[in-house]
């Protein structure tokens, strides 16, 4: 069985994935993974999660282009520009 | 999008692949074949320092080859599990490996013979790898690139072992100083071949589809650059009398021997049948293991 | 006391030895990581053990003459196959929590017998996770058998019959410390070939 490992490096940070181990069990997973990842006191904890158990998740609909959702969606550039020599303008 | 053009542009331009995606099959093939090569090549040095870790002259150098020989097993695991996501199960990589069907880098092909080779590896082998490895952070094929990252994290405690090892040599005895140097003109050819023929990186098509991102002249030059001044300044020889830097930076050399490359690369090396036999047999005595452990 | 000490730092000197012997050939890539592991943790206690008993823990662990080790028989032996290594090492892991424990109570020497037993709990677990997995094997059964006697002479006498107790195995008589197997000699000379190679103090 295949388990995906995600450690956590230090204490504060979130687990990220580390890679794979193959295993009968999570013991024989615990101990090897604890070994690759760990020997070297480089992760202050292991999550070990069956490969299978991995909902994935990669499709995405936009169909309609809702650019407000995004931060390339406003473009301020010209309008402030002209909203500054307005603004020195009634200064002025 | 499987259109092999818009891919290679994809990868040439600096984008990743992931396992899923899709691949051209020579790219797919390619890769499967340099990545096994690696672990093929972690693991059959392995077996040279062993010996070195059994006759270790003090409990820091055993305690430190250890490490050092652990992590290219741990290498090995990394590179073999990648390996088997594009296809191909580890325990066809091992067997292709014992019954010489597959490669691994010429340096693990030859003997060693004293304490002075274990220094001059772990400094001078593992420098010339680790260039390469470097050079691998920004394979196109994501999932290496990520492994790569540990496996040069790892790689540095080794150059410094070796470093030490080599240090304490050549402030040692005259004959302490001597093991050293003997094992520098033994292991110079070995290295300057190490990274491959100067094939321009063009034409290599690890290159184009940037698996590789560095040719194969460019890293035997960084080499040189880096390390034949720290060998000149602790007093030691590199027996190349052409050897010299030239005006423009770059290292002049005498042609290193490619044929010999190729006959150990090949599966004719001095060490070659020995150390594939003596993983074929305990491949074969521990079968039964595998068997009652794998099967969950 | 310096007599069991020395037998200690001895077993856990030539057991390291014998555990790297896998190194490049385990029946898994996994293990063979695991094996280097507990392989420098029994050097470090070693180390640690000399460090207690002599100025020099190199000259303590290297330079003596084959005859002035200490070691127990079962760490001398020869066992380059999985059946036996994974015996040997869960009966001298059971054999050695007996007399590490006992060692905790000692005024001087407590502090130390405990960090090495705290090292110990890991090796433990990997011994038993794999005696769980081959309990049912032929080979497994037959290299226990074959092997405890030598696991009864790792400890003390007065500690056998509760070694007995955890291994569920009937008390025989024990191979003793005292005299060498014929496996030590050729693993003294490896052990030593390269620091007899240069004169003594040489720095490597």
């Amino acid at each position: 069985m295949i388990y995906e490992v995600f450690r956590r490096e230090r204490n504060g940070q979130a687990f990220e994935h580390a890679g794979s181990v193959v295993a009968p069990d999570t013991e024989f997973a615990e101990a090897w993974a604890r070994e690759q990842y760990g020997r070297r006191g480089e992760s202050v904890a292991l999550w070990l999660v069956p490969r299978d158990a991995i909902h994935d998740v990669e499709d995405w609909a936009d169909e309609f282009d809702l650019k407000y959702r995004r931060v390339d969606g406003y473009s301020i550039k010209a309008r402030l520009k002209e909203a500054r020599e307005r603004a020195i303008a009634r200064a002025g | 999008m499987r259109d092999e053009q818009a891919f290679l542009e994809c990868v040439q331009g600096g984008g990743q692949v992931e396992t899923a995606d899709w691949m051209p099959d020579d790219y797919r093939a390619k890769l499967v074949k340099f990545i096994e090569m690696h672990g093929n090549s972690e693991l059959m040095g392995v077996l040279p320092e062993r010996e070195w870790i059994l006759r270790a002259p003090t409990l820091q150098r055993k305690l430190a080859l250890t490490a050092k020989v652990q992590d290219e097993v741990g290498h090995a695991q990394l590179i073999y599990r990648v390996v088997e996501d594009l296809g191909k199960p580890r325990e066809r990589c091992l067997a292709d490996l014992v019954d010489g069907k597959a490669k691994f880098h010429n340096v693990f092909h030859y003997p060693t013979k004293t304490w002075g080779d274990v220094g001059v590896i772990a400094w001078l082998v593992d420098a010339a790898a680790i260039i390469s490895q470097k050079a691998l952070l920004k394979c196109s094929y994501a999932p290496y690139a990520r492994i790569m990252k540990k496996i040069c994290w790892e790689e540095s405690f080794h150059i410094l072992h070796g470093r030490d090892v080599i240090l304490a040599m050549v402030t040692g005895t005259p004959e302490q100083f001597e093991l050293v140097q003997e094992a520098l003109d033994r292991w110079w050819g070995p290295l300057m071949q190490f990274h491959g023929n100067p094939i321009p990186k063009d034409e290599d098509p690890m290159y184009v589809w940037r698996i590789k991102s560095q040719g194969n002249e460019e890293a035997r030059q960084q080499f040189l650059e880096g390390y034949v001044p720290q060998i000149l300044e602790l007093g030691l020889t590199v027996p190349d009398p052409k050897l010299r830097r030239r005006d423009d930076g770059t290292w002049e050399y005498s042609e290193p021997d490619w044929d010999e490359l190729k006959h150990v690369v090949t599966g004719h090396g001095p060490k070659t049948g020995e150390r594939l036999a003596f993983r074929r047999r305990f491949l074969a005595q521990e079968q039964w293991v595998r068997d009652a452990v794998l099967a969950a | 006391m310096n007599e069991q000490l020395l037998g200690l730092a001895d077993d856990e000197l030539v057991i390291g030895w014998r555990d790297s012997e896998w190194t490049g050939i385990a029946p898994l890539l996994e293990e063979d990581v695991a094996f280097s592991s507990i392989a420098q943790n029994e050097i470090g206690h070693a180390r640690a053990v000399y460090e207690r008993l002599a100025d020099d823990a190199d000259a303590l662990a290297f330079d003596r003459r084959l005859d002035d080790y200490r070691c127990a028989p079962l760490v001398e032996l020869r066992l380059l196959d999985w059946a036996n290594t994974i015996a040997r090492r869960w009966l001298y892991e059971v054999a050695d929590e007996i007399r590490i424990t006992a060692l905790m109570d000692d005024a001087d020497f407590g502090g130390l017998a405990a960090k090495i037993n705290r090292e110990e709990v890991y090796h433990r677990m990997h011994a038993e996770m794999w005696r769980e997995r081959l309990r049912d094997e032929p080979r497994f059964r037959a290299a226990v058998t074959a092997l405890w006697p030598y696991a009864l002479g790792v400890v003390l006498p007065e500690q056998r019959a509760a070694l007995a107790a955890r291994t569920g195995l009937d008390e025989v008589d024990a191979v003793e410390r005292g005299s060498h197997t014929d496996d030590f000699a050729p693993l003294w000379e490896e052990m030593t070939m390269v620091r007899r190679s240069a004169p003594a103090g040489a720095q490597w």
